[in-house]
């Protein structure tokens, strides 16, 4: 072995702590970096393979009856490579041992072959016989969640007639990898299913017999998307078509690329702060080996090593730690990747989940781990390069102090000497000071950035479900009816206050900016639904004009006194222009609002109603429920605590998940930092701090000093790090602000508390480290050196 | 020893250098004219501050002249880039230095392999271990040595690689009578058995009895230059 490479594994073993704390930093960054992009990758791949084996359509509409005489005309647009028509249809549920009625999305399948598009994935049983008119198949996670299985049975109202329907086969599609019921935020296995069941009983059943509500298209490769939309919407106008859409607007498609943004943020964001932190901390450590190698890099240089041979020795010490730290990350991420996708896939109704991981990747992470150090160290390797050896071999200038800032500026003398040497030494090298307080103002940045979105998700479910929505139940009606059916509920049991809506589909324009958005017609002071403003305080609706929400505003360039153009797509289908009246503020979806009498005056349909919001008697509860499950003409019933409950046990696990991984990972920052700040200052201190003991301080108070120092950068990084936090957390909003849902920058007191918290606990535990080794100062030894 | 008969190792013409020390202004050399023979054992005597580290670092290619011109054998050391003063070193100069300077974190005889590593003909580290009787201490780190076997292990060093010069800066200065002698002999046995020219730096003029040449220097400059008759053994040195 070469005796520079022996030298340098001898150096390492002296640093190891140091190089162990920062080949954690860049390990953490690497995991990261290959966790998202594992999962990324698992979930893009998983997705693309399911999508092609089960051919999930390109453009997606529903009418209200099309003649199955249009199927022809339909396939003829020029770019359709496929098509299938079917009967879709939403019915309320009665599932043995629950109480409230649960909504079932019912999809038709072909009688003798499987669908052209949208095919099911069949994980149990068998497929439907389309002789047998009670057989369906269920989804995956509906059947999960009543611990029902193949061969069981449940009631369905069917077109106002209650069914007894049994399950055949347990099935996913690529149409529902995520199962929401149209309206909602968040999934709801327990309430909400996806139901198949064959086109003839279904035709039957909803009386459909040579008709169809719903077609799917699959597009010729290069097809252009908009074309066919516009003229599929043409065809199927005169049938009570809302608007055809492409896979950009398909719920579940839009939530799983939404998850796939996040992590390609996620691949990137973090791993950047880890890498930075890192090479902050080899710039640190190796210049201070190479402050304490001037002589030996002389010697090496004197004796004919070359400049190269001189850089390179330090860059390997550098890559050595880098090396490490990307192989643990490669190991770790690969771990925490596989752990991650398989969230996913309890989250996702994917048939099959892979976890890939790609050789790219972890080539690259290692490459770029490998680049931020040497970034990090190649400053002051250049500076030993470039020390002459006659320079070298001078010992460095002794350093140069004088009376601190504070002490000049006059406060210094009430100061105890101690006090007064710590300052002095934090002013002498400012940027060393600097640089530590960002690298642990990282740490505290990264616990918030993980916590936050929880307070954020708070926030909203408390403005959301307690502030804006006071209803405990939303029923929809199978259709617009008259006054009267929604005014009965008001005589159902518990129930104490009824607010009536009107659902109406629309399409919304301004400029060349479109969307398709149900506007919903509310009543002017409403009670139970209430409209917000920024500040959470409630709006009246006026009796013209639209309200929408601030993301819609912001998708269609609109702010309040525009004038948009509302194409209605069911009645007579009028296209009117309306003043946008005002924006309210909201954290889900895209919504329109208006006064529910303008709503019937657009549709001529007369007074009609779609539904209403209850108030319910807590204690009633159960009652209503019963009752809604025997009203023929209730759709579904949306239950505000169930949907609260589900949320709080899906999301907020995840969310949990994420944030231990948070806190172990700015452990290992704020740990690396303040030991590494901690090492070096005792060795560039350790012949002054000796001297001192020589002269009789006591270890105590020689401590002082060296850990004063960090209890003073630690405390000034705090805030520091309040800030970054709270800046890099409203990156991560942009970054999440979806037409799904936006996050509002909400940050609890106890966050920042937190935050804090863990970083002195972490400085804490380095400064026990570094006293230990204050104890082993070699007194005598390092007087008697040469410095 | 006649020197008009030897070949010429150096010779500096009108050499000066100044650097800045900190926020002093330090003129080290002010006008160095010298000539060094092959073979030749020479002391530089001179008090602390008169030049002599100075004009050693130059002759051994660390430094260069602010003016002047120092020639090596027939070639101009001064006009010499970077990598040809890295190659001069590497092959030609051995260097002594008052701290050792050993690399602490390996054994004396890897600081010794350390430079065998590099150069074209070296002897085998023991072998060098052995002119400074350390082979038996071969295995031990720097920490592990006392000051004078340190010292001799960077003769071992410096030596190793059959240099034609061996540049030793204040060599005892670190070291006690006794072992400043065991030291001063290792220099003289390599300067006798492979007649290495060398060129020995130091504040103390008993030394200067060993060598052939004594070389004063004074705030800069050269002053007399004594032949020596006869050459002292370290041994024979009266402290």
């Amino acid at each position: 072995m070469w005796m520079l490479d022996r030298k340098l594994l001898r150096d390492l073993l002296h640093i190891s702590t140091q190089a162990i704390a920062i080949a954690l930093v860049m390990a953490a960054g690497v995991a990261m970096f290959n966790m998202s992009l594992c999962a990324l990758e698992s979930l893009s791949s998983s997705r693309a393979e399911y999508y092609r084996k089960y051919r999930f359509a390109d453009v997606f509409s529903s009418a209200k009856r099309v003649p199955k005489t249009m199927v022809s005309r339909i396939e003829a647009i020029p770019g359709v490579s496929s098509i299938a028509p079917r009967i879709v249809s939403g019915v309320s549920l009665d599932v043995a041992g629950m109480n409230e009625p649960a909504a079932g999305l019912f999809i038709s399948l072909p009688d003798f072959h499987r669908p052209a598009l949208n095919d099911v994935y069949l994980i149990s049983g068998r497929m439907v016989d389309p002789d047998q008119p009670d057989e369906v198949l269920a989804s995956k996670s509906f059947v999960e969640a009543h611990n029902l299985k193949s061969g069981d049975h449940f009631l369905a109202i069917i077109n106002g007639k209650r069914q007894r329907l049994q399950i055949v086969g347990v099935a996913l599609s690529p149409e529902y990898v995520i199962q929401i019921r149209p309206g909602s935020l968040l999934p709801d296995h327990k309430r909400f299913g996806v139901f198949w069941m064959c086109e003839r009983q279904m035709a039957a059943a909803f009386d459909m017999e040579g008709a169809f509500n719903d077609v799917s298209l699959g597009l010729e490769r290069g097809a252009n998307e908009d074309d066919v939309i516009a003229q599929l919407d043409e065809l199927l106008e005169p049938y009570g078509s809302v608007g055809a859409y492409g896979r950009d607007r398909q719920t579940s498609h839009s939530y799983i690329s939404d998850e796939i943004r996040q992590l390609t943020a996620m691949a990137w964001v973090a791993p950047t702060i880890f890498l930075a932190v890192a090479a902050f901390l080899l710039n640190v450590v190796i210049a201070r080996i190479i402050g304490l190698q001037r002589e030996q890099i002389a010697a090496l240089k004197a004796f004919g090593y070359s400049n190269v041979a001189v850089g390179w020795h330090y860059l390997k010490m550098v890559f050595v730690i880098a090396s490490v730290g990307a192989v643990l990350g490669v190991i770790f991420g690969y771990l925490l990747g596989i752990n991650l996708t398989r969230m996913y896939a309890e989250m996702y109704q994917f048939p099959y989940f892979r976890v890939r991981l790609s050789p790219l990747v972890v080539v690259s992470s290692i490459f770029i781990s490998l680049a931020a150090s040497a970034f990090g160290a190649v400053n002051s390797v250049l500076k030993a390069v470039q020390l002459p050896p006659a320079e070298a071999m001078r010992p460095e200038p002794p350093a140069k102090f004088r009376p601190s800032f504070v002490e000049r500026a006059g406060i210094g003398r009430i100061l105890p000497q101690m006090v007064r040497m710590l300052i002095r030494q934090l002013e002498r090298k400012p940027i060393k000071a600097i640089t530590a307080i960002i690298g642990i103002g990282m740490a505290v940045a990264i616990l918030m950035l993980g916590s936050f979105s929880l307070d954020a998700i708070r926030f909203i479910m408390n403005v959301q479900f307690r502030v804006a929505q006071r209803q405990q139940v939303m029923v929809a009606l199978i259709e617009a009816s008259e006054p009267q059916v929604v005014h009965a509920f008001r005589h159902q049991p518990g129930v104490t206050a009824v607010q009536p809506f009107r659902a109406v589909a629309t399409r919304i324009e301004h400029g060349h900016r479109s969307r398709r958005i149900g506007v919903m017609g509310l009543a002017p002071q409403p009670d139970l639904f209430r409209l917000l403003d920024t500040h959470q305080q409630q709006i009246n609706l006026p009796s013209h004009g639209l309200v929408i929400n601030d993301k819609l505003a912001d998708l269609l360039e609109l702010k309040k006194g525009d004038t948009a153009t509302v194409h209605v797509l069911e009645g007579k289908r009028p296209i009117v222009e309306l003043v946008v009246s005002d924006v309210v503020s909201e954290y889900g979806g895209l919504n329109a609002y208006m006064h529910i009498d303008e709503i019937n005056r657009l549709t001529h349909e007369g007074k009609t109603y779609s539904g209403a919001f209850l108030a319910v008697d807590h204690d009633q509860l159960d009652a209503l429920y019963a009752q809604l499950k025997e009203t023929p003409r209730v759709a579904s019933v949306t239950i505000k605590d169930a949907a609260l409950k589900g949320f709080e046990d899906t999301i907020a696990e995840n969310i949990l998940t994420m944030r231990t991984f948070n806190i172990l990972f700015s452990v290992i920052i704020a740990f690396g930092v303040v030991y590494n700040s901690a090492r070096i200052s005792l060795s560039e201190q350790s012949r002054d701090l000796a001297t001192m003991r020589v002269m009789g301080f006591t270890q105590g108070e020689v401590a002082t000093i060296l850990l004063g120092e960090l209890a003073i950068l630690t405390l000034l990084a705090i805030p520091v790090g309040w800030v970054i936090g709270y800046g890099l957390a409203a990156l991560f909003v942009m970054g999440l602000d979806t037409e799904i849902y936006r996050i509002p920058l909400v940050i609890d007191r106890s966050t920042y508390v937190a935050a804090a918290i863990v970083v002195m606990v972490a400085a804490f535990l380095s400064a026990l480290i570094v006293q230990r080794q204050i104890r082993k100062l070699d007194l005598i030894g390092v007087l008697k050196t040469k410095e | 020893m006649e020197s008009s008969t030897k070949t010429t190792v150096f010779k500096a013409v009108g050499v000066t250098k100044s650097y800045q020390m900190g926020e002093v202004r330090v003129d080290a050399l002010k006008g160095v004219d010298l000539e060094l023979f092959s073979g030749e054992f020479i002391v530089l005597l001179g008090p602390s501050g008169s030049g002599k580290s100075t004009l050693l670092n130059i002759l051994g290619g660390l430094d260069s002249p602010t003016s002047g011109q120092v020639f090596y054998g027939d070639q101009e050391l001064t006009a010499w880039t970077d990598a040809e003063l890295t190659r001069y070193r590497r092959h030609h100069v051995g260097f002594v230095f008052q701290f050792y300077n050993l690399i602490p974190s390996l054994t004396a005889k890897e600081n010794v392999a350390l430079i065998t590593d590099i150069a074209e003909s070296p002897m085998p580290p023991v072998e060098a271990l052995k002119l400074v009787d350390l082979e038996k201490r071969k295995d031990h780190f720097p920490a592990q040595l006392s000051g004078g076997e340190q010292q001799r292990v960077a003769i071992a060093r410096a030596i190793a690689k059959r240099p034609e010069v061996l540049l030793c800066d204040e060599p005892t200065g670190a070291l006690d009578v006794h072992t400043g002698i065991l030291v001063l002999e290792a220099i003289a046995r390599v300067n006798r058995e492979l007649g290495t020219t060398t060129a020995v730096i130091t504040h103390n003029a008993v030394i200067a009895q060993m060598a052939d040449r004594v070389i004063h220097l004074s705030d800069g400059r050269v002053g007399t230059i004594e032949h020596n008759a006869t050459r002292k053994s370290p041994s024979d040195l009266e402290w």
